[in-house]
């Protein structure tokens, strides 16, 4: 287990450098000049030139990309053009935000989708089922920008006393079920077809023929196996629910890693959105490594080569 | 089926299939009872009901299967009238089932030992460590070498041979009375076949416990049972102890799948086959069910079901052959079956 860890990680080297390298090239390949637009519209050649100077821009690429690589490393993620202010310390603390939007939503997601998941599939075609799958497909279907919208105005502004902008306390209930229902829905339909599944298996007929409850039958026999499939979903689910961040939290103003970055596109506000995009990049790369690791903690036949 | 001291008595059980075309009886009025201490085989091709009378015993018949009628006396009470809760006392503690596939009978994802330790641990009330303990016991008592380092073995480290060992071990965990085992070699290698029958015979005799064997493998049958009930699209038609059925077989069917072994005393051309297909469950023919491959069968069998006839000594088949009411030409089953099929 200790070498699988160790090799996994290696894995992740390629990546990075393959997540730096497209972050690097963004800048380069976005039309308009960077260093024209930090100048200022309306500034001369020379200045321009100067400021192309200043910002390296005049190297070889790699040479850009190795002092990019090498800055980022050391937690430099350069100054905003608009603020002039250290992109680093702007993200930390939004970045937090974002990690516990996502984390949360995930909990939500994975709660609710098994539990819906599992009555679904012991009670196949009931009308608990139907139902469970009717829903399963709106959340799967809505856009959740649209979600959050019908939530602050039929919820939030009819309920009172849950804020509809902002984070913390009450006011992530209504970010959290607009990010984590899609991937509820997935989760649940996953976790149906794959109890199906494994319910017709040889094994779960000898656990039933040993004598085994079949509450235990369902949650220690099947569901451990079920759950396999589901873990891998979990995991790329989280790369899109880093995407619908940006749209939550937009919707309901958080202050965000997401809303961060629309905000530096907004304004051309390159190394913030460079800065960002490598966060967040690095964080799904982080999150699939998790979801290998418990991947082999659940199913004891992948080997380690 | 007359024996005085029986462990478990099938008495008429039926059990169908509702499906969108109708109901489906795989098992239709199935009588036969395991004696005690015995090995009673149940024989038939695939598709005759034998694994479905099995699940039966058990109570494991998922929808749409039902069983609709008929009772299994187990002990002297009915398992039929059994509460699920009552059914999960017995399973895999009085009435333990081994299956056909030890490749997916075992929980891919818990180890041997869990697996062993788990039916011991509900029935008899026992910790963990000690069930534990009683796994490492069972897996020597099956022969599987180096038991204490294989129960912690999840099932894909071992061989197909090696995890129907297992299977047997979580089977016996308990010390069942009765031991339903369908098919347990059917899977295995034939040198492995041998293995496991013996393992099987030598824990009957240890244990003391009864057995019903589900096979279509005669050679099994030889090896194993006291007594054989020949199935056929879902109906008992021969009954009898193994000796009188090898040597005296009074059902075509029966005398056909005797013909269909190979065998080394004699010189064969090639081997005899019983021609066409057991009938679908939704096909059944009206009256015998064999008719359409029986090689002596009249107008009477066509349209009229015999009945499961005593011909004293214990023995019981269901042909007209053997009735008062048989108009056909004088036959002798057994003798003259080859020529019946060769015209």
């Amino acid at each position: 287990m200790f070498v699988y860890t160790i090799r996994r990680l290696i894995q992740t080297i390629p990546v990075l450098i393959g997540v730096t390298l497209v972050v690097f090239l963004m800048m380069h390949l976005i039309p308009g000049d960077p260093a024209q637009i930090m100048a200022g519209e309306r500034a001369d050649a020379e200045t321009v030139e100067l400021t192309r100077d200043r910002l390296g821009l005049n190297d070889p690429l790699p040479v850009q990309y190795g002092s990019f690589v090498w800055n980022a490393v050391q937690g430099d993620l350069g100054n905003s053009i608009r603020s002039g202010r250290d992109v680093s310390a702007e993200i930390v603390p939004r970045f937090w935000v974002t990690v516990e939007l996502a984390v949360y939503s995930t909990i939500l997601s994975v709660f609710m989708g098994l539990i819906a998941g599992i009555i679904s599939a012991t009670r196949r075609n009931s009308i608990s089922d139907m139902v469970i799958m009717v829903v399963a497909l709106f959340g799967l279907s809505m856009p959740n920008f649209w979600l959050g919208l019908m939530l602050i105005q039929y919820i939030g502004l009819t309920v009172g006393w849950i804020p509809v902008s902002g984070w913390g306390g009450a006011a992530v209930i209504l970010p959290v079920i607009t990010l984590g229902t899609a991937g509820a829905a997935i989760i649940a339909r996953m976790t149906r077809s794959s109890m199906l599944e494994v319910i017709h298996q040889d094994y779960i007929r000898t656990a039933r023929a040993k004598g085994v409850k079949e509450r235990y039958v369902i949650y220690k026999h099947a569901l451990r196996n079920a759950l396999i499939p589901v873990v891998t979903v979990v995991g790329l689910q989280f790369g899109v629910l880093l995407g619908g961040a940006v749209l939550t939290e937009t919707v309901f103003a958080i202050n965000g890693l997401g809303r961060f970055v629309v905000e530096g596109i907004n304004q051309r506000d390159f190394p913030i959105v460079q800065g960002s995009v490598l966060v967040l990049a690095l964080l799904f790369v982080l999150v699939n490594f998790i979801v290998d690791i418990s991947y082999r903690l659940l199913n004891k036949r992948i080997e380690l080569d | 089926m007359t024996t005085t001291n029986s462990i478990i008595k099938v008495d008429d059980l039926q059990t169908s299939f509702f499906t969108h075309k109708g109901e489906i009886k795989a098992v239709d009025g199935v009588h036969f009872d395991v004696p005690a201490g015995k090995t009673l085989g149940l024989v038939g091709e695939s598709g005759s009901g034998k694994s479905i009378t099995s699940l039966s015993i058990m109570r494991l018949i998922e929808s749409p299967g039902k069983i609709k009628g008929g009772s299994i006396t187990f002990n002297g009470e009915d398992l039929l009238a059994k509460s699920e809760a009552e059914m999960r006392d017995i399973r895999g503690n009085q009435i333990s089932m081994i299956f056909q596939e030890p490749m997916t009978s075992l929980n891919p994802v818990y180890t041997i030992g869990d697996q062993i330790a788990e039916a011991y641990q509900i029935h008899q009330g026992k910790t963990k460590k000690e069930a534990l303990q009683k796994a490492v016991d069972m897996l020597e008592l099956v022969g599987i070498p180096s038991p204490k380092a294989r129960v912690k073995a999840y099932p894909h480290e071992l061989s197909g041979g090696m995890r129907q060992r297992a299977m047997i071990a979580i089977a016996l965990a308990c010390n069942p009375q009765l031991l339903v085992a369908d098919e347990p070699t059917t899977a295995l290698d034939v040198t492995i076949q041998a293995q496991i029958l013996r393992l099987i015979n030598r824990l009957q005799d240890e244990l003391g416990m009864s057995m019903l064997l589900i096979t279509h493998d005669l050679g099994v049958v030889a090896e194993t049972c006291d007594y054989v009930a020949v199935m056929y699209a879902g109906k008992i038609v021969e009954y009898a102890d193994v000796n009188t059925l090898f040597s005296n077989p009074k059902h075509p069917y029966t005398v056909g799948l005797l013909k269909s072994l190979p065998r080394h005393d004699i010189d064969q051309e090639e081997l005899e086959v019983i021609k066409g297909m057991v009938p679908r469950p939704d096909e059944l023919p009206e009256g015998c069910r064999f008719a359409p491959r029986c090689p002596f069968a009249t107008d009477l069998c066509r349209e009229r079901l015999p009945d499961l006839e005593d011909l004293g000594e214990g023995n019981q088949v269901r042909c007209w052959i053997h009735t008062d009411q048989w108009n056909g030409p004088e036959v002798n089953v057994k003798d003259d079956y080859r020529s019946a099929e060769s015209t």
